[in-house]
């Protein structure tokens, strides 16, 4: 057995080490960055406050039972389920219901979530494509929340998740009773037809686990999402999530330890040292999320890449937008 | 002229699924029943002949020599993870070959064989609606069906090498019933495992569904591969429950190395890589066949789950099946 693997390793522990001082003291850098600490601990605070707040006032923010029911009945009621509650991709809205307290929780007042243009989803048939970030896929939850809480009538999005994340145990289950599914083509084809509202972050895996320094660069789209659309006639409705970019600070991506794991990436973030795997939840920031009015595309679904590319660009342009829409008009990461 | 009786062969008729099949056909009207099968028939209705011979021997050729088949029911396939590989490759794929041969050879216009639902295998990405045309995986991670895809694909290529022949290959969802299989075994245990974290969606399929099928594949004209699926799937966990059995919650990462371990020394039936199947989907998609088929199942899944458990098979209830 050759030692360059090992060497190779040692290696990449003390790239990662230059970069964890970089870090720290680029954030510690006296006089230029002082006032942008004082300042993040003071969002900190406001955010703390707000949450200690909504906790011990839980009538100010919490739906009556009477009306998540009323929304679960409206879910069950376009729905043509089997008769042991779950339609064929297991998706059982009855179960919904369980776990919607904690939807709440994080969407009312963990994230305090901002949600602009949720009008803008049309009833029917529709992909939405979003920018993917924050290590965890929050990200997916908060948007999930806003069409389930707050949308009239409510929809219950059905999000394309990456399969390493439904082969897991717990996770996987909950996915599925959730109505949302692994991601292939031919799910994501039958569940437009179906008339659902189907929910793709075409930068997939890539996009949430990218490093902290890339925060609000989408990194590249894939143009499954775009075939599909054509395939089915259904119109995209760009989404921005801002915020969840600085939910968990990712400044190493440890490959080789995320190989040996089977995990697509396993980021490094500063608190892990002192607190281990729970470094990976995420910051209390506040979500600010942006829909776009929705986007028709006609052509041939068999295009080439190249002529794919141009109406990908399109998506992703209008994400953009309301992206820096977005960034510009936040006062904060955590207020 | 008189009109000749419509002669059927079925392979595997002491089976189960062979003697449900042979009954049914039998209540029909001008039809001959002719079973191959080494293992006996109890309480066999008179007029249907058995032939108890082994069907990879010369001796069967006679059969088709001297009779005007009609139709072939191939249901002789075996699967007994008990058994070595060489048994099963040598039965099935052999027998299989042998049974294609002789249609061939003999003219017989109409061959259906009966593959399985297993052959996609069940795994963590996979669609939740597997069309006939979908890869056959089943044996990634479960090596012992390698033999019985070998047989779907061999079955396969008697399309286009002998397109005279129909040739239809069904893949049923689990059949559940008086059969001697993986998933009716598993309902009958007294306390019935389950994996930590996981609830698959699954699908059942009465046998007497799965014969209907069988008898609507023999149907003039039809030809392909089928996927045949009974009520709508379920998730694992609610189909356990319609048993009113206790469950066993297992944590998966310790079993493998423990299940086969166990298999090896006997206290358990099933290899390890079974564990699959309760862990991952594996759905089909039913719409050809009752698009082209026009196959309806008649019993719903709490049908399906009684006939499974009224049958004791370890009190003896089902004589002479060696595979379902």
């Amino acid at each position: 057995m050759s030692h360059d693997g090992f060497f190779k390793n040692v290696e990449k522990l003390q790239r990662f080490g230059e970069a964890m001082s970089h870090q720290l003291t680029a954030w510690t850098e006296p006089g230029k960055q002082r006032n942008r600490i004082d300042q993040l601990f003071r969002e900190v605070a406001e955010a703390g406050s707000e949450i200690a707040t909504a906790l011990l006032t839980p009538e100010t923010w919490r739906m009556s039972t009477e009306d998540i029911d009323r929304r679960i009945q409206h879910l069950l009621a376009g729905k043509n389920l089997s008769d042991f509650g779950t339609d064929s991709f297991g998706y059982s809205p009855l179960d919904v219901r369980k776990i919607t307290p904690v939807l709440e929780f994080l969407y009312r007042v963990y994230f305090r979530a901002e949600v602009h243009g949720l009008e803008r989803v049309p009833e029917g048939r529709c992909l939405l494509i979003a920018n993917h970030s924050g290590q965890l896929p929050f990200d997916g939850a908060v948007i999930a929340s806003a069409l389930l809480l707050d949308r009239n009538p409510p929809r219950m999005v059905r999000t394309m998740v990456e399969k390493f994340a439904t082969a897991l145990p717990f996770f996987g289950e909950l996915c599925y009773r959730c109505g949302q599914v692994t991601g292939l083509p031919d799910n994501c084809r039958r569940l437009l037809e179906a008339d659902e509202a189907v929910l793709v972050f075409p930068e997939g895996a890539r996009g949430i686990s990218k490093p902290f320094k890339d925060r609000y660069h989408m990194t590249a789209f894939g143009h499954g999402f775009l075939r599909l659309a054509l395939q089915t006639n259904s119109p995209i409705v760009p989404i921005a999530v801002v915020g969840a970019e600085e939910q968990t600070i990712n400044i190493y991506d440890f490959k080789w330890l995320a190989n040996l794991l089977g995990t697509p990436s396993l980021a490094i973030t500063p608190l892990m040292p002192l607190i281990g795997p729970l470094a990976m939840l995420p910051a209390p920031v506040k979500y600010r999320i942006y829909f776009g009015e929705p986007l028709t595309f006609e052509g041939d679904a068999n295009d080439d890449e190249a002529v794919m590319a141009t109406r990908v660009a399109e998506v992703k342009a209008a994400i953009q937008r309301l992206m820096n829409q977005g960034l510009a008009e936040r006062k904060g990461i955590f207020i | 002229m008189a009109r000749r009786k419509t002669q059927a062969v079925i392979t595997g008729i002491s089976g189960r699924l062979g003697q449900l099949l042979a009954r049914r056909l039998h209540r029909m009207e001008g039809l001959r029943v002719i079973g191959i099968d080494r293992r006996a028939f109890s309480r066999k209705p008179a007029d249907i002949e058995h032939l108890r011979i082994d069907i990879r021997r010369k001796a069967c050729e006679d059969l088709f020599r001297t009779q005007d088949i009609d139709v072939i029911f191939h249901l002789g396939l075996m699967h007994d993870p008990r058994k070595g590989a060489g048994e099963h490759h040598s039965w099935n794929l052999v027998g299989t070959q042998q049974i294609l041969e002789f249609a061939q050879r003999y003219r017989v216009p109409k061959v259906v064989i009966l593959s399985t639902g297993d052959v996609y295998g069940p795994q963590s990405d996979n669609p939740a609606f597997i069309t006939e045309d979908a890869p056959l995986l089943g044996a990634q991670r479960f090596a012992a069906l390698r033999d019985l895809i070998s047989v779907d694909m061999f079955a396969q290529s008697y399309f286009w090498k002998y397109p005279e022949i129909e040739t239809v290959v069904l893949r049923p969802a689990h059949i559940l019933g008086g059969v001697k299989n993986a998933v009716s075994n598993y309902l009958r245990l007294s306390h019935l495992p389950v994996l930590m974290g996981f609830d698959p969606m699954v699908q059942v399929l009465h046998e007497e569904d799965a014969v209907s099928a069988i008898v609507a594949a023999a149907r003039p004209g039809l030809r392909g591969v089928f996927n045949v699926v009974g009520p709508d799937a379920l998730p694992l966990r609610k189909l356990v429950a319609l048993t009113g059995k206790p469950t066993v919650e297992l944590p998966h990462f310790l079993l493998p190395g423990v299940v086969n371990r166990m298999f090896q020394l006997r206290f358990a039936d099933f290899p390890a890589a079974e564990l699959d199947y309760i862990r991952y989907s594996a759905t089909l998609d039913g719409k050809r066949a009752r698009d082209i088929m026009r196959f309806e199942p008649s019993f719903g899944v709490r049908e399906a789950v009684e006939a499974a458990l009224r049958t004791n098979i370890f009190d003896g209830g089902v004589e002479g099946v060696e595979a379902a």
